[in-house]
């Protein structure tokens, strides 16, 4: 096994040219696939996010007094799905107007009344986040006598999170073809090396080698190679992750979002994987190869 | 064909016919080949020598009739015996077939591993050869750096260095100067003195005459065998 070992690594740097191919071709179907699931496990997690946030605030008629707040709230939370319910007095409501407009402030300075409703401010709990369920939740709300009128961002967001369902099959579909394009793509640079050494494997035969005694270097090649273009892969895409993430959080996304790498055990399934396609491709290359 | 002298041959060929074709490159080849003899085969270019060693290590194989290896019919060896009946043999082919991207020392050694020698053992063995035929020194260089006197040599090497019953030499002196030539021939017999039994297909009949051994002739793809030409 450690003649094998040896022959392999000895053909890799005899051969760098092909390998180095090889190497670069596995690497770059990783880093398409990698940006593909990153980009998906993180919209995903932006998504969820905006779910979290996702709030209804319910706006009370002007004619209900003070002392019925308390009941309101307990009825409020008394309906399936709300996870809590602020109160929200319209002087409270105005000062905090106040603070967002800062310079045009001075406009609020001339009202004589505060046109602004009492306002509950209300946080589902995460199992009825999605759109049917907050919908349910809405309609319910809306039949209370006290409210006047309500407001929630959850159609929007329920619409996006269709696309982004759609978005997701299309990820694995586009990602499982490029999975199976680079297999492809690997075994014919293999079997390019092959054909470049099939006067090394012929007179290797005429002297008496076994098959097994043959292939073997070759498999582990095709596995070494693997590995380095699972490594060169993953690492291009963490560089690239860092550049981008760091850009953004930069830009307009500051302290919305913290963006995602693969975690520890995806990354290993992926070297793995590109191991697996290092062996595959070796495989596939000894198909069709002359057998004596 | 069955007479006094069949268990001491190492090969026999009953009726072999080979075809390429409509091209009969050999046609009714009976012949023994007795255990630790020198072999001449004879004839001019294009006679069928190279396909008729061919077919005992089953480079190619028989269009019709029998070849029989130490005691193994060759038409009904399975595919997985073919790489055994291979390291029966070693083999100097006419174009040296030297792995050009292996040095010298991992072309010669490769036999041996293949055949699942030790390392260690394996080392030794391959230095005291490449010292036999003079090629110590360039153990470390690539085939295609050699002259083709030397590339010969280490053709040579490779074919003895594993202790082959039979040793095929596909005009050893081909391209050689007669110097050289001498070397290559001298070589053959010292391996041949170990118990070897030796075939050479040439076309050289200096050598031939030199040897004094057994001589077969091959014409056109008939096989006359007459001792002396
Ligand atoms: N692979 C092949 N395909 C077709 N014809 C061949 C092949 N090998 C040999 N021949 C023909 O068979 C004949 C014998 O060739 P060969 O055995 O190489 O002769 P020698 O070694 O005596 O010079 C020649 O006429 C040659 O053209
Ligand atoms: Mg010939």
């Amino acid at each position: 096994m450690i003649i094998f070992f040896r022959r392999a690594v000895q053909d890799i740097l005899r051969n760098k040219i092909l390998n180095v191919i090889t190497v670069i071709t596995i690497a770059l179907s990783i880093i398409i696939i990698g940006s593909f699931a990153i980009f998906i496990i993180n919209t995903n997690d932006i998504l969820d996010s905006w779910k979290q946030c996702a709030r209804i605030m319910v706006y009370l008629r002007p004619d209900i007094s003070k002392n019925e707040i308390p009941g309101i709230k307990q009825k409020i939370i008394g309906i399936y799905g709300v996870k809590s319910a602020r109160f929200i007095a319209k002087d409270e409501a105005l000062s905090l107007l106040r603070n967002k407009m800062k310079r045009q402030a001075a406009i609020l300075d001339n009202l004589r009344k505060n046109p602004l409703p009492d306002a509950f401010e209300i946080e589902m709990t995460p199992s009825c986040t999605d759109k049917r369920k907050i919908e349910s939740i809405v309609t319910m709300i809306e039949s209370l006598p006290f409210v006047d009128d309500l407001e929630y961002g959850q159609k929007w967001i329920g619409q996006f999170a269709d696309i982004m369902r759609l978005f997701r099959l299309a990820g694995f579909a586009v990602g499982g073809l490029f999975f199976i394009a680079s297999v492809f793509i690997v075994a014919n640079t293999m079997r390019l090396v092959l054909y470049s050494r099939r006067e090394e494997v012929e007179i290797m035969r005429l002297v008496g080698a076994t098959e097994r005694f043959i292939k073997i270097p070759f498999f582990i090649e095709g596995i070494i190679q693997g590995i380095l273009g699972g490594i060169t892969g993953v690492v291009v895409l963490y560089i690239a992750f860092v550049f981008i993430s760091s850009n953004l959080s930069q830009g307009i996304l500051t302290g919305f979002l913290s963006l995602r790498f693969f975690h520890f055990k995806v990354l290993c399934s992926i070297i793995l994987c590109s191991m697996f396609v290092g062996w595959l491709g070796c495989f596939l290359s000894f198909i069709n190869f002359k057998k004596i | 064909m069955i007479n006094g002298r069949s268990e001491m041959s190492i090969i026999r060929m009953f009726h072999v016919y080979r075809y390429y074709g409509k091209k009969k490159a050999l046609i009714d080849i009976n012949l023994d080949v007795y255990k630790n003899e020198v072999l001449f085969l004879s004839g001019p270019s294009g006679a069928g020598k190279t396909t008729l060693l061919k077919l005992l290590y089953l480079g190619e194989s028989v269009s019709e009739g029998q070849v029989i290896v130490d005691g193994i019919n060759l038409s009904r060896i399975s595919f997985k015996r073919i790489p055994a009946l291979r390291r029966k043999f070693g083999i100097i082919f006419q174009d040296y077939k030297l792995i050009r991207t292996k040095t010298v020392f991992e072309n010669v050694a490769l036999v041996l591993e293949a055949a699942g020698r030790k390392s260690r053992l394996l080392e030794k063995k391959v230095n005291s050869v490449l010292r036999i035929v003079g090629m110590e020194d360039k153990r470390d260089l690539f085939p295609p750096s050699l002259s083709g006197g030397e590339q010969q040599r280490v053709a040579v090497a490779r074919a003895v260095v594993g202790d082959p019953k039979i040793i095929l030499a596909d005009e050893p002196t081909g391209s050689l100067d007669s110097e050289s030539a001498g070397i290559v021939f001298d070589l053959l017999k010292r391996f041949h003195t170990r118990g070897a039994t030796v075939i050479i297909a040439t076309h050289d009949k200096h050598l031939i005459t030199q040897a004094g051994a057994r001589v077969v002739y091959l014409n056109n793809g008939y096989l006359q065998t007459h001792t002396n030409i």
